[in-house]
């Protein structure tokens, strides 16, 4: 068996040069075609059933797009100083283009990427850039607008449930187009958050979703990584919106699936692909990059059968003025939760304001806590 | 349509029964465990022993209640490995605890990887007990669960009575306390510490099997995230008492589903503050209980973690 193996081997690289030369002749000689190793840190599995496996199905997409990248990726990385080990030891082992896929990464991020200026770094939902750190995401939001559209035609409480594992500005980011969406339809529906101060801890999310059915949100979105908040509001028998992959997908019954309404979600493949492209080219370079629903980077899930036409016709065409560049979720007026006008009529909300966005909009019952207050 | 305080409290206990019994299930096992001698840290990996092959078993037979029994099993031979590394070999109990928690997440991840976010079409559903429930307030609460809260009840209520009241109490217990005095009485030593650790294990199985086989009846990889240390402290908070073990449960089941709710009634606690209340809650608690053992000098089993060897003077 081995005897066969090495002959096929040696066999198929004489082949591959005799065929390289022949059909590049003018060419100049070049080195053996080395393969970009391209790595992804996750925060959780791999196959989390959320934001981590959202980060996976792009990795997949890449390596069956493109032949000349082979990929890994390390999961279940605990973010801050421990993370720094594993970006170094991946620019170590002669990965050239490095992704990682969680804000907490930043900082271990600047400083392996100090340290290995030949090393693409790529920080998603990150704002500390170098020459070779990039950052980039996706508007999340958008999907939200939308998905709060929705959530407004279906409430009958007028109180939608919002869990959120933390406040910080992406998460803020969600709540906010999301009530704006659902202000829009129905201007006395009200978002309440409860944070589960964690990425992963699918027996608390269920808790917290109960907190708030509790109250009487009858439709619960979700900002955490596990279905367990759907789960909780199907039980219950009311609505639950998912995040990062379609949840309705995943469900077991038809019924179950009808619960969700619609879910917010990552297609990171393509970007993924681009970037690796460009890093291969020579082209890359740092910078920031945040697409939207037009890039197909962020997209809503296929909405509910329970919900009527009328409303899904209403998403559509707000949908396409989103994908036209009309509408953005931060067009003002936007008001705070004291009623005070942030964003005036007219105006947009910039970049740099929304990338650290620290206040809720009105209709939203919750607080941003203060570190240590 | 709003609804009352009162309704909105009932909800949130009967939901801090559910969860407690997550809790109960791995600390009453632990309790006997650890009555007997043997120290076993590794709880948070047989819950997760438990939760994997009782959604396994689940999915393959279609029968939530089978998948359950097969998590105890599966945890129980796990607890086995245990037994027989520190009760046998006489290895050390804290370290071979710590090892068998990153097994039990290890082994689970590996087997679980292409059965994440697969789910259960029949999950173990809530029964209410007749008469029982119709009770006001303690009724909804206590008797509107599934049956794997009322076998949790009935449990205690028949471990409390072996372990104080009966012949085979009293040998466990010296067994824990003084195993050379009760190995000179005739107790089996090896054998109660063998039985006792493998239970606890069975147990703390039956908890994990019970997040994945009722409450959220899919898999994911470290999905009872960090539950069975709880139960640990939770075995010090019950002062190795079987009906304490069920306070102790349900009062971190309460202690959890509050701050969410208050998190919910839009109360401006920082909310990183509330998180911490169920661990703030255990310090302070192993602070007392500490401090009961000393004056009173009950509960910790005088030879806890410390292997037995006939021969030795």
């Amino acid at each position: 068996m081995k005897f066969l193996k090495v002959s096929l081997i040696v066999l198929l690289a004489i082949a591959f040069v005799v065929g390289s030369t022949g059909c590049k002749k003018a060419a100049p000689p070049t080195p053996a075609v080395e393969k970009l190793k391209v790595a992804f840190v996750y925060v959780g599995p791999h196959n989390d059933g959320g934001y981590s496996q959202a980060h996976e199905d792009g990795r997949l997409y890449l390596q069956q797009n493109d032949p000349n990248v082979e990929t890994t990726y390390s999961e279940s990385i605990p973010e801050g100083a421990q993370s720094e080990k594993t970006f170094r030891d991946y620019a170590a082992a002669g990965y050239k283009l490095i992704f990682g896929t969680s804000f907490g990464f930043m900082d271990a991020m600047v400083n392996a990427a100090k340290d290995n200026p030949t090393v693409k770094f790529m920080h998603a939902s990150g704002y500390k850039r170098s020459d070779n750190l990039g950052t980039y995401f996706g508007r999340m939001e958008q999907p939200d607008y939308l998905a709060g559209l929705v959530a407004g035609k279906m409430t009958k409480t007028n109180k939608i449930g919002f869990v959120l594992p933390f406040s910080i500005p992406e998460c803020i980011r969600e709540v906010d187009s999301f009530t704006v969406g659902l202000r829009e339809v129905n201007p006395t529906a009200t978002v309440t958050v409860v944070y589960t101060n964690s990425w992963y801890d699918p027996a608390k999310e269920g808790d917290a979703a109960k907190s708030l059915l509790n109250k009487g949100c009858d439709v619960i979105a979700s900002g955490v990584d596990s279905p367990a908040p759907l789960d909780e509001a199907f039980k219950a028998g009311k609505y639950g919106i998912g995040y990062d992959m379609d949840m309705a997908a995943g469900m077991k019954t038809a019924d179950e699936a009808k619960s969700v309404l619609t879910s917010r979600i990552w297609h990171w493949g393509p970007y993924y692909l681009k970037v690796a492209k460009a890093v291969e080219d020579g082209t890359w370079t740092s910078g920031d990059y945040w697409g939207g629903m037009a890039d197909g980077i962020v997209d809503i899930a296929p909405i509910s059968s329970a919900v009527p036409q009328s409303v899904i016709d209403y998403v559509n065409t707000r949908k396409q003025l989103i994908l036209d560049g009309k509408y953005t979720p931060f067009d003002g007026p936007m008001i705070n939760q004291k009623g005070e006008t942030v964003v005036p009529a007219g105006t947009t909300m910039s970049d740099a304001d929304q990338l650290n966005l620290q206040w809720f909009v009105q209709g939203v019952i919750g607080e941003i806590p203060k570190s240590g207050s | 349509m709003n609804p009352t305080f009162g309704s909105i409290l009932i909800k949130v206990f009967a939901g801090a029964v559910e969860s407690g019994t997550i809790l109960l299930l791995p600390t009453l096992g632990e309790v006997l465990t650890e009555r007997s001698g043997v120290l076993n840290l590794g709880l948070e990996g047989l819950m997760l022993i438990g939760a994997f092959f009782g959604f396994l078993g689940a999915m393959k037979t279609g029968n939530p209640y089978v998948g359950l029994l097969l998590g105890m099993v599966a945890a129980a031979a796990a607890a086995a490995i245990h037994a027989f590394i520190c009760v046998t070999l006489r290895g050390n109990q804290t370290v071979t605890g710590l090892a068998l928690s990153i097994f039990g997440a290890g082994l689970t991840s590996f087997y679980g990887d292409s059965w994440v976010s697969q789910r259960l079409t029949i999950a173990i559903k809530p029964m209410a007990v007749p008469v029982l429930s119709q009770i006001p307030v303690l009724g909804p609460i206590f008797f509107s669960q599934d049956l794997i809260v009322y076998a949790a009840y009935i449990l205690v209520a028949i471990f409390w009575f072996l372990l104080f009241k009966t012949k085979v109490g009293v040998n466990l217990r010296a067994v824990g306390e003084n195993a050379k005095a009760a190995d000179a009485m005739g107790v089996n030593v090896v054998g109660t510490r063998y039985f006792w650790t493998i239970l606890g294990g069975a147990l703390a199985g039956a908890g994990g099997a019970y997040i994945t086989c009722c409450i959220h009846p899919y898999w994911l990889n470290g999905i009872t995230s960090g539950k069975g240390w709880i139960a640990v402290a939770l075995v010090v908070f019950a002062m190795w008492n079987p009906f304490n073990a069920l306070v102790g449960g349900f009062l971190f089941g309460s202690i959890e589903a509050l701050q969410l709710q208050l998190q919910a009634a839009g109360t401006y606690i920082n909310s990183a503050l509330l998180s911490m209340l169920p661990y703030i809650t255990t310090f302070v608690v192993i602070i007392v209980a500490t401090v009961i053992v000393r004056v009173r000098h009950v509960g910790t089993p005088k030879e806890l973690g410390i292997p037995y060897a006939r021969e030795e003077k």
